[in-house]
C-alpha cells in the first residue's frame, strides 16, 4: 500500500525531521519542477480557502498539475455516490489525493480504498496534520531547534484539534507545556495522561498573563464558535482572552507568537508590529512544508 | 415424556460448546457476536439462571459446534468473565478462559456522531482499551474513544 499522512503520528519522529528539511530546501528555492507531467487530485468534500489554495499552490510549484473540487454540491456526491465509489473513481485519473471532509475518519477510510498516496487536510475536528508539520517548522525557524522549548497554548484546549496534534507532535522533542485556557475549555484528561505517560511537565493557568514571559513559543488559537452546541456557553467564553502589545513587555527576546488562523479577536493588530509576531510567515511556511510532504510521500525527497 | 427427558434435552449435550457465566442481560448480544443467528445447530439458552458470582448470569449452549480462539475472544467485549467448556461424549474436555482481542472488527458502534462509520456502510474497526474492569475502544477512523454504551 502507497504511503498516505493522516494522522500526524502516522510519522515517525526521522520522517517528521526529514519533511520540515525538505521544507528548508523549498524555501530557498521555489521554484522546483519535478513532478512535471504528474495529476493530483484536490478534492475538498468542505470548503476551505487557506488550506486549499496553499496545497494546490504548492501542487504547482512542485510542476504537477492539479484537478478536483472545492465544494462537493456540483458532484455525483450531491448523487448520494458514497465516498468509496469517489475515491475509487479519482484514483483511476491521479498519482495523489488531498482530500479534506466533514466527518471524521473519512481520510483514513479513504487512504483504505485509493490506489495512491491520500493527504489529510482535515477531517471534520479530527486531524489536520499538514498544520501540525508547517507549525513544527516554524518552531524549528524561529527557535533554530525543537529540544528542550517550552510552549504555551491559548485558548480552546478542549475542541482544538491543531493543539492536540502538536502535543502529540512536540512530545518527541522534550517540551514543558503551559495550557492557559478558561476552566469549560481545559486540555482533555486523556492528552494530560499522554503527558503523564512520557514524563512530560506540564502546568495549567486561566490567565494569559501568567505564562506569558516563561514561554518561547506562544500558540495562540481561536475559540471555534462552529464547536459549540450552546450559544450562551460560546458567549461566555469568546472573548476570554486579547493579546495586545502592551502586555509583551517581559516576554523572552525569543519569544514568537503561532496562529493557526484567522483570528478574530484574540490578537490585537498592535501585535502585528512587534518583533513576536509570526503568524503571517507561519501561514507562508504552509507552502515549503506542504510541497515537502506531497515530495516526500510520491518518493522524490 | 417423562420429567428426567425434559431434564435431559436442556441440560446435557453430546457434542459442542458451553459459554458460561455471561450477564443475563448480554446474552442475545452474545448470540449476535458469534453469528448464531443463523445456525441450524441446535441452541439452548438459559437466562437468569442462579450463579454464586454474578447474582443472576446467562448460559449458552451450542450443539455440534466448535469456535476458533479468535472468534470466541470477542465475547471477552461483553462477557470478560465468561468461561468456555468443550463437550465430547457428554463430557468437559476443555476449559477456557477468554482473552481480551487487541483489535475488534465489525462488532461495536463507534459513539462519535460526527464518526464516517456512522454516515456511509463501513466495516468499524477498533483497539481495544482495558484499564482495570473497564473496557473502551478507540476508532481506528476517527481516533475518538468509545466507552461500554457503544458496545452492549
Amino acid at each position: 500500500m502507497s504511503k498516505s499522512l493522516i494522522s500526524i503520528s502516522d510519522f515517525t519522529k526521522e520522517e517528521i525531521l526529514h519533511v520540515l528539511e525538505t521544507a528548508r530546501e523549498f524555501e530557498k528555492d521555489r521554484v522546483q519542477n519535478f513532478l512535471t507531467g504528474k495529476v493530483i487530485g484536490s478534492l475538498f468534500f468542505e470548503p476551505s480557502t487557506r488550506t486549499r489554495l496553499s496545497f494546490e499552490t504548492a501542487v504547482n510549484r512542485l510542476g504537477a498539475r492539479v484537478i478536483g473540487f472545492s465544494d462537493a454540491t456540483n458532484t455525483s456526491v450531491s448523487k448520494g455516490e458514497t465516498l468509496k465509489d469517489t475515491i475509487k473513481m479519482v484514483s483511476n485519473y491521479v498519482d495523489m489525493i488531498i482530500m479534506r471532509h466533514p466527518l471524521e475518519g473519512s481520510s483514513r477510510y479513504a487512504s483504505e480504498v485509493a490506489s495512491v498516496p491520500v493527504v489529510n487536510a482535515g477531517d471534520g475536528a479530527n486531524q489536520h496534520p499538514s498544520q501540525t508539520l508547517l507549525d513544527l517548522y516554524s518552531i524549528l525557524q524561529t527557535q533554530g531547534r525543537l529540544e528542550g522549548l517550552t510552549i504555551n497554548m491559548v485558548g480552546d484546549l478542549k475542541y482544538g484539534r491543531t493543539t492536540h496534534s502538536l502535543l502529540q507532535a512536540m512530545s518527541h522533542f522534550n517540551p514543558t507545556f503551559i495550557f492557559t485556557s478558561p476552566d469549560e475549555l481545559k486540555m482533555p484528561a486523556e492528552y494530560k495522561t499522554f503527558l503523564d505517560e512520557r514524563g512530560i511537565p506540564y502546568r495549567e493557568t486561566s490567565s494569559l498573563e501568567d505564562g506569558l514571559n516563561d514561554c518561547d513559543i506562544l500558540y495562540m488559537t481561536r475559540v471555534q464558535q462552529e464547536r459549540f452546541t450552546d450559544p450562551m456557553e460560546y458567549e461566555k467564553v469568546k472573548d476570554v482572552y486579547q493579546l495586545s502589545a502592551r502586555m509583551l513587555g517581559g516576554v523572552r527576546e525569543n519569544m514568537k507568537i503561532l496562529h493557526p488562523l484567522p483570528r478574530v479577536g484574540e490578537i490585537c493588530e498592535d501585535v502585528d508590529d512587534t518583533p513576536y509576531a509570526y503568524y503571517f510567515k507561519q501561514a507562508e511556511n504552509g507552502l515549503y512544508v506542504r510541497m515537502a510532504i506531497i515530495s516526500y510521500l510520491l518518493g522524490y525527497r | 415424556m417423562t420429567h428426567s427427558d425434559k431434564q435431559l434435552i436442556v441440560s446435557a449435550l453430546e457434542n459442542g460448546t458451553v459459554l458460561d457465566h455471561i450477564p443475563s442481560d448480554r446474552v442475545f448480544k452474545a448470540l449476535d457476536i458469534l453469528n448464531l443467528k443463523d445456525t441450524g445447530n441446535r441452541i439452548t439458552i438459559g437466562i437468569n439462571l442462579t450463579s454464586r458470582h454474578l447474582g443472576k448470569k446467562g448460559i449458552i449452549k451450542i450443539s455440534d459446534t466448535f469456535f476458533e480462539d479468535e472468534e470466541l475472544n470477542k465475547l471477552a467485549l461483553i462477557a470478560p468473565n465468561a468461561t468456555v467448556n468443550i463437550i465430547r461424549d457428554f463430557k468437559v474436555v476443555e476449559k477456557r478462559k477468554l482473552q481480551m482481542p487487541a483489535e475488534v472488527e465489525g462488532i461495536a458502534k463507534c459513539m462519535n456522531p460526527k464518526c464516517i462509520t456512522n454516515h456511509q456502510p463501513i466495516r468499524t474497526r477498533f483497539t481495544t482499551i482495558c484499564r482495570g474492569d473497564e473496557i473502551s475502544l478507540l476508532c481506528h477512523y476517527c481516533e475518538k474513544i468509545t466507552d461500554n454504551k457503544g458496545i452492549y
